[in-house]
């Protein structure tokens, strides 16, 4: 089983032309699995989350009732690359497993949206965000250690809470990075071979092997985003992330499941921290 | 045009009596079967190795598939009926000769002797890149050869385009569109017929094929309702040289005129687009005018909107927009 599909070019050279399509379900079944798996693990199997107690006194009073946490602008960025991003999803495969429908066109206009909104928000968040919150630190590396050692059964001290964002949120940024751009980049030198209101045809830009690499790169981060589209739903609506969703649609999460989730010291919200001010850190995203 | 380059690859011949046999192998075979009717097409495919099926299903033992029948309400076509049985047939060239005329300007008359009327409607697009097993769009690729700056697309689309640029080559499609007729086909749920534009689909919904027949399925027959028996019929079929071409353009139409005015039309075209193109704004724009040289250059005009033409296309606009005005002006009032 080829994960490619080749094909013998008018030169006679030999050249992939697309990822084999059975990948598809890989992926799928693959998202389904982490999901059932992870489900009944969390079920059956999973120890309640404890975290190093905080050091400093909080004030519960000096925290908002409401703790800002997405602002109007990233909330918008968001929800627009949602369904930018499920409508590339469906009429990229939807085509592929039996669903016939008048696709190109609405794919295209999909991934411009999505280029145009990626493009925003790499420029809002390198300037009007904190750019840092959403790469782990040293901090996360060293409670990802501690973490892994607990659920091994080896001795390690707890782990701390988190900041804005726990480390599992950074990877799967990062994932989502590598994969979106891996899909966009391809995406706009693809969108040279239809016709589009962009710029004019030009199926020679590169050569065919050139070309077929890049479909296939477009090919694996597509199904890549299957499974990393799936796990991200599935976490959205888990009972003990819910608040997090949440607060991607009001803005805010709960003072209480602010203090339960994440240390002040490292996400500093309506108390005054001096360090970190000085550091930059802003509460916009 | 492609070039025979050696013997057929070898398959398993299948030779049913019945549609029953025929579909059951066609459904075990899925992609791997391959439905053999004049062979017109298919041996070209499996003479060039492009096409390599397991199991090659011949219906010519089928006698159900073929045959002229009269119904209650028009007459039912078999799909294997051949092209020059079509051609003759009395109660067709008595009230349906729109169909006799397109099906009398197919190739030649021994590819009329053994192509059917099933598949000269199913054929395969004639583009020569994807024709020579060139990895184009349409043979599963990420390409077309033909819209490039230096492809050959004289024959190519003007309409419809979609990534691909072939045409669908069939002459009998748009006079069986004209007549309102029904393609009748047998698929795992049982018979399904379908409106005759509807049996054609263009690159925008499935790139690899012209029609909706998903393997497995099989056409066994076209019916044609008396609803245009007798109507004023016009065909015309433009090629390169006036006998054994492909059109570059064909046009068809049947019209009812009413106290010098046209009550009911339907007109379509094919070598515009991927599938046979059936004009409907044409057909709301003249209904109730008379078919003179004016509402002619009218329709014209109205059929090639949002044409775009290849490199060396251009010529089928002019050609489509004088075809539309012939079928509805006549060719004396053109």
């Amino acid at each position: 089983m080829d994960p490619l599909q080749w094909a013998i070019d008018p030169w006679g050279k030999l050249v992939p032309i697309h990822i084999a399509w059975f990948l598809i379900w890989v992926a799928a079944i693959a998202g389904l699995l982490f999901v059932i798996v992870h489900a009944i693990f969390v079920r059956y199997f999973a120890k309640p989350r404890q975290f190093e107690p905080v050091t400093a006194p909080v004030v519960p009073a000096q925290i908002p009732e409401h703790v800002p946490r997405h602002s109007l602008t990233a909330r918008a960025f968001h929800w627009t690359m949602a369904a930018s991003m499920f409508t590339l999803l469906f009429t990229a495969f939807l085509p592929r497993v039996g669903f016939q429908f008048d696709w190109v066109t609405y794919h295209w206009i999909a991934g411009s949206v999505l280029t145009v909104s990626i493009l925003f928000h790499i420029i809002h968040a390198s300037f009007f965000m904190d750019f840092w919150s959403i790469w782990p630190d040293r901090i996360d590396l060293r409670d990802a250690g501690r973490r892994i050692l607990r659920f091994v059964g080896r001795p390690a001290p707890l782990p701390e809470r988190f900041a804005k964002y726990p480390l599992e949120n950074k990877l799967y940024h990062g994932a989502i990075i590598a994969a979106g751009l891996s899909a966009i980049v391809t995406g706009v030198f693809m969108m040279f071979r239809v016709r589009t209101i962009f710029f004019p045809r030009n199926p020679y830009l590169f050569s065919d092997m050139t070309w077929g690499m890049m479909y296939v790169l477009h090919g694996l981060a597509g199904v890549g985003l299957i499974l990393l589209i799936t796990v991200h739903v599935y976490f959205g609506i888990r009972p003990e992330k819910r608040p997090i969703t949440k607060s991607m649609i009001f803005g805010w999460m709960s003072r209480d499941f602010y203090l339960e989730e994440h240390d002040p010291k490292r996400w500093a919200v309506g108390i005054p921290s001096p360090s970190r001010e000085s550091a930059g850190t802003r509460n916009e995203d | 045009m492609a070039v025979i380059r050696d013997v057929m690859p070898a398959f398993e011949l299948v030779q049913p009596s019945s549609i029953a046999d025929a579909q059951k192998v066609l459904e075990e075979q899925r992609e791997n079967g391959w439905v053999l009717a004049g062979g017109m097409d298919s041996f070209d495919w499996l003479k060039d190795r492009i096409k390599k099926p397991k199991v090659v299903v011949d219906l010519s033992g089928v006698a159900e598939l073929k045959g002229i029948r009269t119904t209650t309400d028009g007459i039912e076509i078999g799909a294997m009926t051949t092209l020059t049985e079509v051609v003759q047939h009395p109660v067709i060239r008595e009230k349906y000769k729109l169909l006799a005329e397109s099906a009398e300007l197919v190739a030649s008359p021994q590819i009329r002797n053994q192509g059917t009327l099933g598949g000269n409607v199913s054929q395969d697009a004639r583009c020569w890149y994807y024709r020579a097993g060139w990895p184009c769009y349409r043979a599963g690729g990420n390409i077309c050869y033909a819209d490039t700056p230096e492809g050959r697309n004289r024959e190519h689309a003007i309409l419809y385009a979609d990534r691909c640029v072939a045409v669908n080559p069939s002459d009998t499609a748009p006079a069986l569109i004209a007549l309102d007729a029904k393609f009748v086909m047998r698929t795992s749920k049982g018979e399904r017929p379908v409106d005759a534009e509807d049996y054609f689909i263009g690159p925008e919904i499935d790139i690899t094929r012209l029609h909706i027949l998903n393997p497995g399925d099989l056409l066994t027959a076209i019916r044609i309702p008396s609803t245009w028996a007798g109507a004023k019929f016009y065909f015309e079929k433009v090629r390169d040289r006036n006998v054994w071409d492909f059109a570059l353009l064909n046009v068809a139409s049947a019209m009812v005129v009413t106290s010098g005015s046209i009550e009911r039309i339907r007109i379509a075209v094919n070598g515009a687009a991927a599938r046979p193109l059936r004009l409907k704004v044409v057909e709301d724009a003249i209904r109730g005018k008379p078919p003179n040289r004016a509402t002619g250059e009218m329709a014209g005009k109205l059929a090639v909107e949002g044409a775009i033409p290849l490199q060396f296309n251009g010529y089928k606009i002019p050609l489509m927009r004088n075809l539309v005005k012939r079928a509805i002006g006549g060719v004396e009032e053109a």
